[in-house]
């Protein structure tokens, strides 16, 4: 060093920056992604239960259950998340869960198709609803709200009628028994992927102490969920498709203006959605092992709640998977914790209700900040 | 530029919408490295023949000509494709989303190959930062959501979006309307810019201060008509802006106004539409340094 030094001096090792970015703190960076609202809510709801419901909630027995719950929902809540960030609604989720529940039933016992077959079919039923109602949507311009709330009754209501005029009957059950191949497929839709045998001391009114083991059984439901997260969240944020869902949703006129087919983004949304409303409803059909054309009343307003709970804006061109993830988790947690925590459980969807209007004033906020505040 | 085809020329376009005639025999040509300043007043027509000629209206009858060939657009997909880029006055942005991804919308760069093809971010941050350099912008952070930046580096991310992805001609619709008089200078010279690179440039405004320091055609457009396509050395500055607004009428207003009022500053404020030295000097600053980026691109 020649140049004799001052102790007026400034530092010179700090990295040239941009002085007109204000560096904004990790915290308050974390705090502009759309999934803020959600992870704090996560946290304050699991340790809320785990106060209030004990080791019927914070346990590896709990955490089962409402993992197992969560993953049902939170594979729809994938789908619909995209599907809202692109700027449309769909309410007939749940009755695409009813239809394609008694599709593969029908089809593999009445019409004794091989299993896989049936539920090939029945995916196929999905996808025609999913490619109806993106292509009306489109075509029409009208609103998703209207045109999916038709479906959401015509297609429960076709599920009825075309079930009593193929097999006579809106139920089917004892599937395990009368379907050839079950045994061989359930694993992959119901079954353990980890267990803990738990061995726990029990003392008899006699004075006996005898051991008993149970196991604690996480569903391979929870992997699908996983693996559907990770792939939505990659192909959201990280390839042209991902870009134009943002971009359809955010501005749907200055996407077509650049050459994003917008119609091809929202029809395969739409198809996406109806193809998890379908991985749902035979997941459930395996656990369940009977089906009924009632299945899935309401999931498509669980499955919006969870997104928006999850960060995702009602008007579409923001949001997150992972968001709409801790949102199922929310849902889990609170329909296994307030009966847990000897809440009546009709409070579950007070808390519910409660929940989604907190989440929609924190994400407006979160907004807000993301486009630089006031 | 010795080339003698125009890149864009429309022959007796004529487009209705039902009953409404809003193009009736528009004809225009511009050659590469020219701004063609498209005036007139609203309703006159000027957005229609830009969506026509952007391919998202097609043309009821007449010919659309681009580099010689005569063209029929399906979608602006088609225009884009022949070079043909369009501003849009809504800016074609969307507001939540990173300069950086607004930059590629529609065109993103891809990395790795079948299922496992992805958007390549980081080319696309580090070619939306160096772009909008070029264009002298320095940008703060392409991660920024567009809805962030101010109308003039909106206008700016959309024209340097245009030039990178070979714009031939850049169809700017009223770029300058919501803009204050600093800021429509900065989209001014990015315009200069642009023609200095060879880029023909449609310019729609109707403010006559904007488009005469920088236009070397005028096409002024009244009632879906033209009156007619003018260079710089033919129409005068005061003509131009009668022509196009009607200067006739606004005579007719200024008398009527100061026997409603007789007051003398009515007659001051409807002259103030044609108080030129003020905006010509506005711009003059602006000149050498185009002239020398000019220089360095040639």
């Amino acid at each position: 060093m020649a140049s004799p030094t001052t102790p007026a001096d400034p530092p010179t090792t700090a990295p040239p920056e941009d002085e007109r970015v204000k560096r904004a703190g990790l915290l308050r960076n974390l705090l502009r992604r759309p999934e803020a609202g959600a992870v704090a809510g996560t946290i304050v709801i699991w340790l809320y239960f785990a106060f209030a419901a004990g080791t019927n909630f914070a346990s590896a027995s709990g955490t089962a259950l409402f993992l197992e719950t969560a993953s049902e929902l939170g594979i729809l809540t994938v789908a619909v998340t995209l599907l809202m960030i692109s700027g449309e609604f769909d309410l007939s989720v749940g009755s695409t869960m009813g239809a394609t529940t008694m599709a593969t039933a029908i089809f593999a016992t009445t019409y004794a198709l091989p299993l896989p077959v049936a539920m090939l079919l029945s995916l196929a039923v999905a996808l025609l609803i999913g490619f109806f109602n993106g292509i009306l949507v489109v075509r029409t311009k009208l609103p998703s709200f209207i045109i999916t709330l038709g479906s959401l009754f015509a297609v429960r209501g076709a599920t009825i009628a075309l079930s009593l005029g193929a097999a006579g009957t809106s139920n089917v059950d004892a599937l395990a028994r009368k379907v050839p191949g079950w045994e061989a497929w359930r694993p992959l839709f119901h079954s353990s992927f980890f267990s803990i045998q738990q061995v726990r001391e029990r003392t008899s009114f006699t004075g006996e102490v005898t051991q008993v083991t149970s196991s604690i059984d996480f569903d391979v439901s929870i992997l699908w969920w996983l693996g559907l997260i990770l792939v939505a969240t990659w192909m959201l944020l990280r390839t042209r498709y991902g870009n134009w869902i943002f971009a359809v949703g955010g501005d749907e006129t200055a996407a077509r203006n650049v050459g994003v087919p917008v119609g091809r983004v929202k029809v395969s949304l739409f198809m996406a959605t109806a193809a998890a409303a379908w991985l749902a409803s035979q997941i459930q059909l395996f656990g369940i092992q009977s089906a009924a054309s009632l299945r899935g009343e309401l999931q498509e307003l669980f499955a919006i709640s969870a997104a928006v709970i999850g960060g995702t804006l009602l008007t579409g061109g923001y949001g997150s998977v992972f968001g709409g993830a801790l949102g199922a988790l929310i849902y889990g947690m609170v329909r296994l914790g307030v009966p847990a925590a000897g809440i009546d459980s009709q409070l579950f969807q007070v808390v519910l209700g409660v929940l989604i209007i907190i989440a929609v004033l924190v994400n407006n906020f979160v907004r807000r900040q993301a486009l630089g505040g006031r | 530029m010795s080339d003698p085809t125009p890149i864009i020329e429309i022959r007796d376009l004529t487009k209705t919408f039902g009953s409404v005639i809003a193009l009736s025999g528009v004809s225009m040509s511009v050659m590469p490295g020219e701004v063609m300043c498209l005036l007139g007043d609203n309703g006159a027509g000027k957005s229609t023949l830009i969506k026509t000629l952007s391919g998202v209206h097609k043309p009821t009858a007449g010919e659309y000509l681009v580099d010689g060939k005569l063209v029929d657009f399906d979608s602006p997909r088609d225009a884009l494709d022949q070079g043909i880029a369009t501003v849009y006055q809504d800016l074609a942005m969307v507001s939540l989303m990173s300069i950086a991804r607004n930059f590629f919308l529609g065109s993103e760069p891809t990395i790795g190959w079948g299922p496992f093809r992805r958007f390549d971010i980081q080319t696309a941050k580090r070619t939306a930062s160096e772009e909008m350099a070029k264009m002298g912008i320095d940008i703060r952070d392409p991660e920024q959501p567009v809805g962030t930046l101010s109308g003039g580096e909106r206008q700016s991310v959309a024209i340097a979006r245009a030039v990178y992805f070979g714009a031939k001609v850049l169809i700017l619709d009223e770029p300058t309307s919501a803009l204050g008089v600093k800021q429509a200078g900065t989209v001014l010279r990015y315009i200069a810019q642009a023609r200095a690179r060879g880029i023909a440039v449609i310019f729609i405004t109707h403010n006559p201060h904007h488009a005469y320091p920088i236009g070397n055609k005028f096409t002024i457009l009244k009632r879906g008509k033209t009156l007619g396509t003018f260079t710089k050395g033919d129409l005068s500055r005061e003509e131009m802006i009668r022509m196009m607004s009607g200067g006739d009428e606004l005579e007719k207003l200024e008398h009527e106004l100061r026997e409603f009022s007789g007051d003398e500053a009515v007659g001051e404020l409807v002259q103030g539409v044609s108080a030129t030295k003020r905006d010509e000097d506005a711009i003059a600053p602006l000149k050498p340094e185009v002239q020398q980026r000019s220089n360095e691109i040639d």
